[in-house]
């Protein structure tokens, strides 16, 4: 390639086979095609310089690359980014169109034949645009794109392997006459999809290139646009009236008269799946059974004749909180069953196409707290681990919103390591003081909310999502992404963890966490009116929010203290790495303050409470 | 009749005559939502997003963007 000076060096680029680059739009079926070239030998490595991950394998000579899904290739955000800089280094594009879909999917198609590669079009989920009284006139379809274009139903094996059979047949397709003008001028300064990419203003490739954008995006997107329409009105033809089942679903999804009770269904299942099997059968199993009946006594018995557990090494490696006991009890033991049980779900409802649906819903709720519906995702996973939803605030649009979700998740969401514990001391109360405490809990998550969406300077970002239509998931793209995304927050999440444990067990060894509790012993007896043992049962709660909870369980109290320590220690800050990944999302400044915040609105309204009741 | 697009009710059929905000304008020609194109209504969710749908394809839009979309009603 006779390409210029790039400055941002990436992946795929020292690949020496042709590089065979599959692209589509989210939810096109982009990956049964990539496993159906690549087979079992995937090769999963984040993209450099960012959160995304991407999947290469083998196919003939080929080196296959998949893409995360797209509109367009542009750099909007930075899953796009990755995809342009991976499309910009492709030999041949195999391009997956939702026939379903052909208006919204044939943007990206008409783009990458701008680009100038060579391209073979996927016509994927024929079988379904046939289900809804709908044809397209494929030879037409090819003749007006200039590429070869091939009806498949990827799930159900039709087509894939012409597919393949066709994949030297790529070629570049009728590209806009007035776009290769406009190109000429960049000469060989670089390539032709680079020339486009600059002329649709992409700053980083112009800069790559040393050259200045022009401001034409709108234009030429229009033009597009327009281009496309022309050819969706030319193919498509209807056969008859009506609607599949997968339609029809998808709208009883969104009416609220039948919306809502299907998503409080929804979020009764996931509590049954989650909330009583994974918390209780499986978590009871991995961490009772086998990480503290088995493994803890292991390596204690192991490494004891070594070291001395009460020494400061001993502490640090295998005393209460030690690297080689409570990491792996709580990480493998508690948080991987949760994680997975919570990750297959989120697959499950994104790749059902019943998520944006969700965010539609329950958007209107959110705007007021300075959120979209797309929160709901991070709000969700809250309820599994707060650090694996925190790390999730990233899709969110603005710095604003991610600054308010990051808020809401440490303040008002429990985390399911504490929510068991918790609602098995909530369960021993009046049902006044149950009422109070979730009244309690509400009322801060939608008046800390509010208050930060008036007080915080600029806008939120508004809601545009596409609603893909309702489709049965695949197993294998399940997992597939469960263990991605697992893989991912074991990475990030287990040094945090590490970090956290020597952190606390320095403090109890130099004898500076008794030193706290004693500090805040006035607090919890003067403004909280608790028993002064509470003290330490917030700052085990500190380390891991279960711990905390547990803690109250020993300490005789009233009524009314338990449900103001409850009230406390779940607002109160959460675990030590989920401050730790607050840190790492949102800088010192903003965590530090987001820290304090919590520390006081916890002990402000404990104290309210304390003093109402 | 000229209107924004949170004030179209359901089943009604419109065409996008202006979107006045700039940075989700150029996004939203990709998904297919552009000044000229033709949509129904097919739900509007009390104070929440309006669900604009073409064929096949469905797509949301906030309140507050949807107050920031001009449109005119059509018959078709």
């Amino acid at each position: 390639m006779n390409c210029c000076n790039n400055n941002n060096k990436n992946s795929i680029e020292g690949i020496k086979d042709k590089k065979l680059v599959l692209a589509g739009n989210p939810n096109s079926g982009k990956s049964v095609f990539f496993n159906h070239l690549t087979g079992i030998y995937v090769d999963v490595s984040n993209f450099p310089g960012t959160t995304v991950d991407i999947s290469t394998g083998k196919y003939k000579d080929y080196t296959v690359v998949d893409t995360p899904g797209v509109y367009g290739v542009s750099s909007f955000n930075e899953e796009e980014t990755v995809a342009r800089d991976v499309i910009l280094e492709a030999d041949i594009i195999l391009n997956v169109v939702d026939s379903v879909h052909l208006g919204r999917d044939l943007f990206l198609t008409k783009q990458l034949i701008d680009m100038g590669k060579p391209i073979l079009v996927a016509l994927n989920m024929i079988d379904e645009l046939q289900k809804n009284g709908m044809t397209i006139d494929v030879k037409l379809l090819e003749e007006l794109l200039g590429v070869p274009v091939i009806p498949t139903s990827a799930v159900k094996n039709i087509g894939v392997s012409d597919v393949l059979a066709s994949l030297e047949q790529a070629r570049q397709g009728n590209r806009d006459p007035r776009l290769t003008e406009m190109m000429k001028k960049f000469g060989n300064t670089c390539s032709k999809a680079e020339a486009l990419m600059i002329l649709e203003d992409d700053e980083i490739v112009a800069e790559r290139s040393g050259v200045e954008t022009s401001c034409l995006r709108d234009d030429i997107y229009m033009e597009r646009r327009r281009a496309v329409e022309d050819i969706v009105d030319k193919v498509l033809k209807e056969t008859s009236k009506g609607a599949s089942f997968g339609i029809l679903l998808g709208r009883w999804m969104l009416r609220p008269v039948t919306g809502i009770p299907m998503l409080l269904l929804t979020l009764y299942a996931m509590y049954k799946i989650i909330g009583i099997f994974v918390a209780g059968t499986v978590v009871g199993f991995t961490e009772e059974v086998i990480m503290e009946g088995m493994y803890r006594p292991f390596i204690i018995s192991v490494l004891s004749p070594f070291i001395s557990e009460g020494s400061f090494i001993g502490s640090m490696l295998i005393g209460e909180f030690g690297i080689l006991t409570m990491v792996p009890v709580y990480i493998i033991g508690l948080l991987l069953p949760l994680i997975i049980g919570f990750y297959v779900l989120m697959a499950v409802l994104e790749d059902s196409g019943y998520l944006p649906r969700i965010a539609a819903l329950v958007d209107r709720m959110l705007i007021s707290l300075g959120l979209n519906g797309k929160a709901i995702i991070p709000i969700i996973l809250g309820f599994g681990c707060v650090t694996m939803a925190t790390m999730t605030t990233r899709i969110l649009g603005t710095k604003r919103e991610k600054i308010i979700a990051t808020v809401l998740l440490g303040l008002a969401i429990p985390c399911s390591a504490q929510l068991g514990v918790i609602m098995g001391l909530v369960s021993g109360l009046d049902v006044f003081y149950i009422i109070t405490y979730i009244t309690v809990i509400a009322a801060i998550f939608i008046l800390v909310g509010t208050v930060l969406n008036k007080l915080m300077p600029g806008e939120s970002s508004h809601l545009l999502i596409d609603l893909p239509t309702i489709r049965l998931p695949m197993p294998g793209n399940v997992v597939k992404k469960t263990f991605q995304k697992t893989v991912m927050f074991l990475k990030e999440a287990v040094p945090l963890f590490i970090y956290g444990a020597l952190l606390i067990s320095v403090l109890g060894h130099t004898g500076a966490l008794s030193y706290i509790q004693q500090w805040m012993t006035p607090i919890t007896e003067g403004l909280l009116k608790l028993p002064p043992e509470t003290a330490t049962a917030f700052i085990m709660g500190i380390i891991r929010r279960d711990f905390g909870a547990a803690g109250l369980t020993s300490i005789a109290m009233t009524q009314q203290q338990l449900l103001v320590s409850l009230i406390v220690m779940t607002l109160f800050v959460p675990c030590i790495a989920a401050i730790m990944v607050i840190f790492k999302e949102r800088g010192t400044k903003d965590a530090l303050a987001i820290w304090l915040g919590s520390f006081a609105a916890a002990f402000i309204t404990g104290g309210i409470i304390a003093w109402l009741i | 009749m000229n209107m924004t697009l949170d004030k179209v009710s359901r089943g009604n059929k419109v065409r996008i005559t202006k979107i006045n905000n700039k940075d989700i304008k150029t996004q939203a020609i990709r998904i297919g939502i552009y000044e000229g194109a033709d949509f129904l209504c097919s739900e509007r969710l009390a104070g929440g997003p309006v669900i604009l749908q073409n064929r096949m394809q469905e797509v949301a839009i906030g309140r507050r963007l949807a107050e920031g979309i001009e449109v005119e009603r059509i018959n078709k």
